[in-house]
């Protein structure tokens, strides 16, 4: 015992083993800095070439009322945005409800049983599966039955696209409610479904709503889906059963020709997607944080 | 060393201020209009025996205390009675919790009913994502179709007796999450009485509030009985001593020693209930 309370204390800037866990910070500090470098090098690099290239496209009037033109002639992107615009609501309007739906059953109602658990892995393979499969498969089992490319095949690939992003964030939005809620809420008497409705999906709505913008982000900027169902129009289109324009197939058919005008405008197409992208992923943390 | 003699010296000091106040002279609880029967229960996390042949009655417009050192299977025992645990399939009861001649374990009745006439108040306080208002409303429009008039008269009775109303008549729109944690506290316990339950089942409602928020929930506790059977657990010794009026000693998911609160602090039958009591054993 008295060994024990006469050593020094070990607790000094000189310390050996201190000394080594300074150290051992100092490097891993260095390496993740450089990483972090590394990758905001190609982001910066890539978001300044987009906005050097596509910004002179961005700042004409012309881009946002007048149709695609022929090679050669001067035109916009009018009848590409608001396809875009149309099919990323058509989709987004289908797929939330269903993926919201999806998602409180897999966190409120799938405690027991199975079925649950399966169906969030399958949610999750869904999830990261290549968005070229979606285009395929609504092709093969939409396009190519009725004969016709349509904005309604774009829309429906476009939900396919949305419904497993909805269901992964309501489900991990709803579990982070804390069940002493949950408990409280059914201690007055209330039934699990008015539980859910008015008091989980509350708690949880800014997270829900985090992950719709998000799925809408993601959704805007896709290409391989429409490629293979809505296809391109170069006209104005109302027909949701007919093709229709679409930023990305507009970006994708431009950027491959050999017309420097249409490069110019595949420019500015894609500057307006990634802007668009990014001012729903600042809203959508706007607000998460004003949650908190 | 020294720390613990002085322990062991300031324990039995409470003990005796306690004998000199009360004199036991109440009923014993098996004489009295029993509200709850539990006969036989047993309790089951999965595997695990949490509850083993607990057999007692919960008397009518009394408070009921159960004390025991954490894991003994308190809250277990009071989270049965509002069937609780229905909502996690690997949680089952087995035995008897009889109200009104209806054995709540195996009940065909729907279990919101049961929860609504066995309202709760939880360990930390749950205020709902919505306004102090709706808070209170949430629970009473469930089952009642009130006027806008008369459902503001019951929000203020509610936050009234529970001793709120006062800090929050002028802002009943803002979100009952802005409050404080023993305003919250005694927001979820006027919300529990807003719907005028027969029994209110207690938590450890103080085990989060401070010594001021305490004494408040405390004497509403008191207040509560006349028209409430209510049944609180609590870690806090002093605070079964002084708010119920019978306390169960539970060990181990068994029920040791269950009398008038005065007998059990003062004279319990048991040696291990006197041990736990004194401080002896813990």
């Amino acid at each position: 015992m008295s060994a024990v309370a006469t050593a020094p204390s070990a607790i000094h800037s000189g310390n050996r083993i201190y000394r080594s866990r300074k150290r051992v910070n100092f490097v891993l500090l260095a390496i993740s800095g450089l990483a972090l470098a590394f990758g905001l090098f190609w982001l910066a690099w890539i978001l300044g070439t987009l906005l050097y290239e596509g910004g002179n496209a961005l700042a004409r009037a012309t881009l946002y009322y007048q149709m695609t033109p022929p090679p050669g002639g001067d035109g916009g992107l009018a009848n590409a945005i608001g396809g875009s615009l149309v099919m990323v609501a058509v989709g987004t309007l289908f797929g939330t409800p269903v993926g919201i739906l999806a998602g409180t059953y897999l966190a409120e109602y799938g405690r027991r049983g199975w079925l649950a658990g399966a169906t969030r892995f399958l949610n999750d393979v869904l999830l990261s599966a290549p968005s070229i499969v979606m285009g395929l498969f609504v092709y093969s089992v939409y396009v190519a039955k009725v004969g016709h490319f349509s904005a309604w095949a774009g829309s429906l690939s476009l939900a396919l696209l949305v419904i497993p992003v909805v269901v992964r964030t309501t489900d991990d939005m709803l579990k982070l409610v804390p069940n002493t809620l949950r408990e409280a809420t059914v201690a007055l008497g209330c039934p699990a479904w008015k539980m859910v409705v008015s008091v989980t999906y509350r708690a949880a709505r800014t997270g829900i709503l985090t992950g719709i913008l998000l799925a809408i982000a993601r959704i805007s900027g896709e290409t391989a889906p429409l490629l293979f169902t809505a296809l391109n129009n170069q006209f104005w289109s109302n027909n949701m059963n007919a093709p229709m324009a679409n930023l990305p197939v507009v970006i994708f058919q431009f950027a491959m020709s050999p017309y420097e005008d249409w490069h110019r405008l595949a420019w500015g197409g894609a500057a307006l997607i990634t802007l668009t992208v990014l001012v729903l992923n600042i809203i959508a943390r706007a607000l998460f944080r004003k949650s908190d | 060393m020294e720390a613990a003699s002085s322990a062991a010296t300031a324990r039995p000091s409470i003990h005796t201020a306690m004998r000199e106040s009360r004199v036991p002279e109440s009923a014993a609880p098996s004489e009295l209009k029993a509200k709850l029967r539990i006969n036989k229960l047993n309790f089951y996390y999965g595997g695990f025996h949490a509850l083993k042949n607990v057999t007692m009655d919960i008397p009518e417009r009394k408070v009921t205390a159960f004390i025991g050192p954490s894991g003994c299977g308190k809250s277990t025992l009071l989270r049965t009675f509002n069937r609780m645990y229905s909502l996690y399939p690997e949680q089952r009861a087995e035995g008897e919790i009889l109200m009104d001649g209806e054995n709540l374990v195996t009940t065909k009745q729907d279990v919101s009913l049961i929860r609504a006439k066995i309202g709760m108040v939880f360990q930390k306080p749950t205020p709902f994502p919505m306004s102090i208002y709706d808070n209170i409303a949430f629970g009473v429009r469930l089952f009642e179709d009130l006027s806008k008039r008369e459902m503001d008269e019951r929000v203020e009775w509610a936050l009234g007796r529970a001793a709120i109303w006062s800090e929050v008549k002028d802002k009943l729109q803002q979100s009952g999450q802005s409050l404080s944690g023993g305003q919250q506290q005694r927001l979820c316990i006027a919300r529990g009485i807003a719907i005028k339950p027969e029994v209110l089942l207690l938590d450890e409602p103080c085990s989060a509030l401070d010594p001021i928020s305490t004494a408040k929930v405390e004497e509403l506790i008191h207040e509560l009985k006349t028209d409430y059977t209510v049944v609180i657990v609590t870690h806090n010794m002093q605070q079964a001593a002084r708010v119920s009026d019978y306390t169960a000693y539970m060990y181990l998911g068994e029920l040791i020693e269950y009398d008038v609160t005065d007998t059990i602090f003062i004279k319990p039958k048991k040696a291990a209930t006197e041990d736990y009591i004194t401080g002896r054993f813990g």
